[in-house]
């Protein structure tokens, strides 16, 4: 690192706009949400201030106070005090608080200040206050609290201007000197002092809040508010997606017919057609169901709304041995457990921590959406339900809810084994809501997209070559009857797998596809493609139509719950390890969702057996 | 009074944070999120199932608190003026 780069914290309490504002500044792309907590890793940006100064800027988590208690505040006080490793103190502090929320914000400002370091503070969502009517004398606010105060709008484009030019000045001179931790209540008579002097506040809350909140609070109306906006959202993954997914699916069957005409038969044209069109064309077309699945969940967390859930399921996820804190990381598990566990940070207490890291890859990830989205299509008939909800709709919300529910019964289990029974405290503050932003919402779906087609074109692309690969060598010997692909290695494979799963009722299709499974869930569907194209000479027409005709309901039916608890996807255990520390973590992971998965599955397929 | 007996939207002014054992933890963050004597509060909703936990302003934030913890806050209904 250079001596002329000058190193810049941004900290503040959870939600003041922190990472708004070093996207702003730094043109990163980090992800903002409207609910405490977002941020729970330090992340480094670097820009360049016009003066030529070069900026080393650092996003910490959010913290309410130095007594930290969880996991991610802790960062926050190892990096402000230089006990982070391989961190030393930064040059300048930058205190962000959110303008219209004073009273608890400038106690921090306090706290961070007692600290002796140079700092300035940033205002922000100046917008919001002047709204609102709120009134802040600026002039006044920098001379009591001895340090430069400037305003941003972290939203707006040049909304952090004034801060950029303040930093660009260098390290402020005045700082004031460290202090001994001073008692709460007098950091308090300081910040009404402070208020008193240079804030005027027409109304202490925002009655539009106010008003919203009077519904989706309501004890009664607030539940079915809640209900309806869950099932909307897996109604309309499958109603916008369905028909953008068989568009695709269509346009790729052209493709593969047009492509096998021009290339000579032989092995080139079993990889391209068979393998990578197949595979990925087939794993490709349910990227329009998951974006919408992100839409929404992009939307609720914009929104301000998810703190409210939590607010409203709190009392049942305690019941289960899991805590509404918990239902903000559970949530981001729909799109991939990885950012959940990680999001499980911001929980203060490890036991309730720990329980929500175990149940998280129980919540339907969007991997999984593929490998149902083409079962439900191929077994589960297109009927209306009370001439509303079509009833693949319904299976899919049905399996979502099989996860939810398995997540419950697994949270309720582990509060009967756990001997302790100390309290845990919720303390979760309720953001006012907030207008999506048009361009976070295509942001957050575009970043989505390319780790979509990146992983298409990486991992799954890869499994898929392979797994052809095997599908088709060695060759069958020469007189040899039966299909081709008996002979391949993954015929042999999946044969002697299949002892294994056939309880289940699956097929050695299904169980070779569940290898690839294991790195990403998605590849069951390319690998299903895969094998029945080359299994399969002759022109089959869409793997839905293929797999109805090679395996019963009862076996879709089994598969469908095995990949609801299986314990799936290498990643995910990789980084339970990575936020746990521990291989015995790991391990009671991974073997009780291969037990439960397995036991379920099996008793769906008897059960199905028996009743279809 | 306790925080958690206090009617719905009834306005009154934090009196102290009771500690429930040395080093209560929780108390110590009710006082740093603003839970000071002086201040107004009020029970803004409570959560179905019980009416736990509730919602609680303070200043201009929003928390949800167990009653648990909201019985940790002792609140006057009579010291406020309006």
């Amino acid at each position: 690192m250079s001596e002329a780069t000058l190193r810049i914290a941004l900290v503040g309490n959870p939600n003041c706009g922190k990472t708004a504002l070093f996207n702003q500044l730094t043109g990163a792309r980090q992800k903002v949400a409207n609910y405490a907590g977002v941020t729970v890793e330090r992340k480094e940006g670097r820009f360049t201030a016009p003066s030529g100064r070069k900026i080393r800027l650092l996003d910490l988590p959010g913290a309410y106070s130095f007594e930290s208690t969880s996991p991610d505040e802790r960062i926050t006080r190892d990096v402000l005090m230089g006990r982070y490793p391989g961190e030393s103190v930064p040059d300048m502090i930058v205190c962000v608080a959110d303008a219209t929320n004073l009273r608890l914000h400038l106690r921090f400002v306090l706290e961070v200040q007692r600290l002796g370091r140079p700092m300035v503070l940033a205002l922000n969502m100046m917008d919001a206050a002047r709204r609102r009517g709120i009134h802040i004398d600026v002039a006044e606010l920098e001379r009591r609290l001895g340090i430069p105060v400037v305003q941003t709008v972290a939203v707006r484009r040049g909304g952090a201007n004034a801060l950029v030019e303040l930093v660009d000045k260098g390290v402020p001179q005045h700082t004031a000197a460290p202090a001994p931790s001073t008692p709460s209540q007098d950091m308090h008579e300081e910040v009404r002092a402070l208020l008193r002097a240079a804030v005027t506040m027409p109304h202490a809350s925002d009655k539009l809040v106010d008003a919203i909140d009077r519904w989706t609070l309501h004890p009664v109306i607030g539940p079915i508010i809640l209900a309806a906006v869950m099932f909307l959202v897996f109604q309309a993954v499958y109603s916008l997606g369905k028909p953008l997914t068989d568009a695709i699916g269509n346009g790729f069957d052209t493709l593969n017919a047009t492509v096998g005409v021009w290339l000579p038969a032989g092995p080139l044209r079993g990889l391209i057609c068979d393998g990578v069109l197949s595979g990925l064309g087939t794993v490709l077309g349910f990227l329009p169901e998951i974006l919408v699945l992100f839409l929404f969940i992009l939307l609720l967390e914009e929104s301000g709304y998810l703190p409210r859930a939590a607010f409203l399921l709190d009392r049942l996820m305690v019941s289960v041995g899991l805590t509404g804190r918990s239902f903000i990381p559970l949530l981001s598990s729909f799109a991939c457990a990885i950012p959940g566990i990680i999001g499980t940070r911001s929980i203060t207490d490890p036991r309730d921590r720990w329980t929500t890291i175990l149940v998280a890859p129980l919540m339907t990830c969007s991997a999984r959406l593929p490998v149902y989205a083409l079962l439900i299509g191929a077994f589960v008939p297109t009927i209306k339900v009370w001439g509303l909800f079509n009833l693949q709709g319904l299976t899919l919300f049905a399996l979502y809810m099989l996860g939810i529910v398995g997540a419950m019964v697994v949270g309720w289990v582990c509060k009967r084994l756990g001997r302790d029974r100390s309290e845990h405290a919720l303390l979760m503050e309720l953001p006012a809501y907030r207008l999506p932003q048009a361009r976070d919402i295509a942001i957050g779906l575009w970043e989505r997209g390319t780790i979509f087609l990146r992983r298409l074109t990486g991992v799954i692309l890869a499994l898929t070559v392979v797994m052809w690969f095997i599908s088709t060598f060695p060759s069958p010997p020469a007189g040899a009857v039966g299909p081709a692909i008996d002979y391949s290695f993954a015929g042999m494979l999946g044969r002697t797998l299949q002892h294994v799963f056939e309880p289940l009722g699956f097929n050695w299709q299904i169980t070779l596809s569940l290898i690839p499974a294991f790195a990403a869930r998605e590849t069951a569907v390319a690998t299903l493609a895969t094998v029945y194209a080359v299994g399969n000479n002759a022109d089959v027409g869409t793997l839905g139509h293929v797999l109805a005709g090679h395996f019963s309901l009862a076996s879709a039916l089994s598969l469908m719950v095995w990949f609801a608890f299986a314990p799936q996807c290498m990643s995910t255990l990789a980084v339970i390890r990575r936020e746990t520390g521990s291989w015995r973590k790991v391990v009671l992971s991974f073997s009780y969702m291969f037990i439960v998965a397995y036991v379920l599955a099996f008793a769906t397929y008897r059960l199905a057996g028996a009743l279809l | 009074m306790m925080l958690s007996d206090l009617p719905i939207h009834a306005p009154a002014v934090v009196t102290h944070v009771d500690d429930l054992h040395a080093s209560d933890t929780i108390s110590q963050r009710l006082r740093d999120l603003g839970f000071v004597p002086g201040e107004p509060v009020r029970v803004v909703a409570r959560a179905p199932w019980g009416g736990d936990p509730l919602l609680i302003q303070i200043g201009s934030t929003r928390f949800a608190l167990r009653r648990a913890e909201a019985g940790r806050v002792a609140v006057d209904r009579e010291s406020v003026h309006v």
